[in-house]
């Protein structure tokens, strides 16, 4: 059992993430993981086969992967979206909103802190990848 | 009540949960659970810097509007938490010098309850968004620019995927064909416009950019309609998020990838992305622009004749300088100079703070602009009311008049209080306006700007004569650039040859100036005389 | 020869390393030898970081004056002054 953040109900995927170029010449493959650079939209022909697409952030400064966690859900996919690497407290929250619904840190984050820093947002002025109701639709009923 | 934006619960509530998060996160820093290299993008996203004396705080002024009660507030934080000062930026900001880590959540707490924030005005996020400071009263406007800047202020706070962008990204929203924002030289410009069947709509343009590699924004897309403003931004956020280059920082911004990309192969992959985001739904209804347009509505002019009385001197050649038309009979606007000669560009005191505040409440239905110039503007002034006004801003130390003329210098805080700086741009900026006052109504419209090193702040690629300052062997030195501009004619400044020490830079804008007096045609500014001629003649003057 | 300098965490103001402590006068500083070693300049910031005691540590090179060390660069001697442009403001204001 993950003892990081996970807000997920099914069990952990506990397959093996496998390198983007190694999954798309694996058809049996089911977890993949994804690098800052790549493009993942060469995933969205096999996102029903994923159960679990991994996005590595090898430094918090480096923000590609919030647009590829944006584009996979986009795209329908319904598996598990973990973060993993240099993830913060500070940045839980914009990555939950971009559909990241697990997350694997290198440094250890409480799961009390994670909670506060999700809740911390009474609300959000943009529609993003959980179905947020946006401020103006709020405002607009 | 000034014409402007009014948050409601939800944008008071964002602000204020802004502040309670930043008060947790300066705890953690101070007890060391955040390391410096942790806290620094988060403290830079609340406009915090660690500058060359001390911290410096940057306050948004979104596209440039302010009441008379927040101005008040800035002049409180100036007293209450600074030296009694604040610098008024070529963003339209304002930042203070001498700000306290533990003091800075007290700042935001205290700028919530005039509506007002730091947020995103540093870091590699969308920042503070800049606009024409006579939106709403000039008359080439086809609507007021405001409405659009507070929709995508809104849009771009917080953004879950756009806070960690590969470096900074900034946006102008302008709505006439003149541009007093320098919207081309942005990371995105945007420019209102009506289509052939009266459409409201914009132009959106993408890579234009000072710095290290100065670029005018190519057009990406002729006309957006007004509801999909959201998601053509969105759009090319996007593409830039995915694809702007991290590898090399002086070559991360958006005007690099649009370069290097090409315009038309960039243009083609928004386009892309912006298919892809239609049936997302990102954009606001148009019920919601109605409410941010509402706030904006021409305040209750009153009906009156064009004119006034311009006899005393004195009076008459401040009004020639400082007074611009507007678009409603019988009002002007009135810029306020930050500019004394021999003063410090952009620097107000908290006494001079509380007495624009004043004035706007009484002469300027409430409202002052901030203007990129680093002046201030008070848009709504009854010209029956301007000898009054001046007579009061003469008595304050702010009556200078020089509006775009030779003392009207643009200038970085430069190495006097900046830690990127390699040279002074302050003092560089207080000689040549004393030099260049006497004659500067001859010398007519001139725009210096001066940075104090490549990153530009100061404009000096959008001078009609710029200044850089360099570090030559630890010792400062001046390059001249000449022939920029960031008005509707944008062009970029270019290099006239080996620099100069600070008088000589002095000296040699004098030159310049003179060969202009010498050679100029009737109606020329010193811009069109220097591309009427082009380079080799001023090159000679300077360097024999 | 070298100097340490860095800023207060909470206050942000300028400080030099006196051998001791930290000062917000430059002429207070103290020369220190380069290296790792715990009084030596590495050491010495990589503590003092640690601890909180100072923000953003690092060496500059100084010179030996009348009044005590003088940082060699422009910008860090107006760092140790204040800005040239407001005398009444920072340090050098302090008499």
């Amino acid at each position: 059992m993950a003892d990081w953040p996970r807000y997920r109900d099914d069990a952990p995927v506990n397959e093996p993430a496998v390198t983007l170029e190694a999954f798309l010449e694996q058809p049996e493959a089911v977890a993949v993981r994804i690098e800052p650079g790549a493009d993942v939209r060469e995933l969205v022909p096999h996102l029903a086969r994923l159960k679990l697409i991994e996005v590595g952030f090898p430094a918090f400064k480096d923000g590609r992967g919030y647009s590829a966690a944006r584009i996979l859900r986009e795209e329908g996919y319904q598996g598990e979206l973990r973060a993993e690497g240099d993830v913060l407290l500070d940045q839980l929250g914009f990555m939950r909103r971009c559909g990241f619904d697990s997350f694997a840190p290198a440094e250890p984050i409480e799961a009390a802190k994670a909670e506060a820093a999700m809740d911390r947002w009474p609300h959000h002025y943009q529609k993003d990848a959980v179905g947020t109701v946006p401020v103006w639709a709020k405002r607009h009923g | 009540m000034a014409t402007m934006y009014q948050y409601d619960q939800y944008d008071q509530q964002m602000v204020d949960a802004r502040v309670a998060e930043f008060r947790d996160q300066v705890d953690r820093r101070l007890s060391g659970e955040l390391t410096e290299e942790q806290f620094t993008p988060l403290r830079l996203m609340n406009g915090l810097y660690l500058q060359l004396h001390a911290y410096m705080l940057r306050v948004a002024v979104p596209y440039g509007t302010l009441s008379s009660q927040q101005m008040r507030m800035l002049a409180e934080i100036a007293r209450k938490y600074d030296k009694g000062y604040g610098h008024f930026t070529t963003r339209q900001n304002i930042q203070y010098n001498w700000i306290q880590l533990k003091d800075a959540p007290d700042i935001l707490d205290d700028l919530a309850t005039v509506e007002m924030h730091a947020i995103q005005t540093s870091g590699n996020c969308i920042r503070n968004i800049s606009s024409d400071q006579y939106a709403g009263v000039a008359a080439d406007e086809v609507c007021d620019p405001r409405p659009y800047a507070e929709l995508l202020r809104q849009w771009s706070s917080f953004h879950p995927e756009f806070s960690f962008l590969p470096r900074k990204f900034k946006i102008a929203v302008i709505a006439s064909p003149g541009d007093r924002a320098a919207m081309r030289l942005h990371d995105i410009g945007i420019e209102m416009v009506r289509s052939e069947a009266g459409e409201l709509g914009a132009k959106f343009f993408a890579g234009g950019g000072m710095g290290r590699t100065p670029m005018i924004a190519p057009c990406v897309r002729e006309f957006v309609p007004v509801d999909e403003l959201v998601s053509y931004s969105e759009a090319i956020l996007r593409v830039y998020n995915r694809w702007g280059r991290r590898d090399n920082k002086y070559k991360a911004r958006i005007k690099i990838l649009v370069h290097e990309t090409g315009a038309d192969e960039f243009r083609r992959q928004v386009e892309e992305e912006y298919e892809r985001m239609q049936p997302l739904d990102l954009d606001p209804p148009r019920a919601e622009l109605e409410r941010i347009e509402a706030f904006f509505a021409p305040p209750a002019y009153e009906r009156l004749e064009d004119g006034y009385d311009t006899d005393d001197p004195d009076f008459r050649l401040w009004a020639q300088a400082n007074v611009t038309a507007h678009k409603v009979p019988g009002y002007a606007a009135a810029a306020i100079s930050l500019k004394p000669v021999g003063g410090i560009p952009g620097d107000a005191s908290a006494e001079q703070m509380d007495i624009v505040a004043d004035l706007a409440q009484r002469y300027s239905l409430d409202e002052v602009r901030v203007t990129h110039a680093q002046n201030l503007i008070l848009p709504n002034v009854k010209q029956a009311d301007l000898h009054a006004l001046w007579q009061e801003l003469e008595a304050a130390g702010l009556g200078t008049p020089n509006l775009d003329l030779a003392s009207d210098i643009i200038a970085c805080p430069g190495l006097d209080y900046c830690s990127l700086a390699n040279a002074r741009s302050i003092p560089v900026a207080q000689k040549l306006s004393q030099r260049l006052s006497g004659r500067e109504r001859d010398l007519g419209e001139l725009k210096i700007k001066i940075s104090g090193c490549i990153n530009a702040c100061g404009h000096h690629h959008a001078g009609h004569i710029g200044i850089l300052g360099v570090d030559r062997k630890g010792v400062e030195n001046y390059q001249l650039l000449l022939g920029g501009s960031g008005a509707e004619d944008v062009s970029l400044a270019k290099i006239t040859g080996p620099g100069f020490d600070e008088d000589g830079v002095v000296d040699a804008v004098e030159t310049v100036t003179n060969l202009y007096l010498e050679q100029r045609e009737e109606g020329e500014r010193f811009v069109d005389t220097y591309r009427r001629l082009g380079m080799a003649p001023f090159k000679e003057a300077l360097y024999g | 020869m070298i100097i340490l300098t860095g800023n207060d965490l909470e206050t942000g103001d300028v400080v030099w390393w006196t051998g001791s402590g930290w000062s917000r006068r430059v002429a207070d500083a103290a020369f220190v030898e380069p290296g790792e070693g715990p009084e030596q300049a590495a050491g010495i910031m990589h503590r003092e970081m640690t601890s909180r005691a100072v923000n953003g540590a690092y060496e500059v090179d100084a010179e030996d004056g009348e009044q005590g060390p003088v940082p060699s660069h422009i910008k860090e001697r107006m760092r140790a002054a204040g800005p040239s442009v407001r005398p009444d403001l920072g340090v050098q204001a302090e008499g």
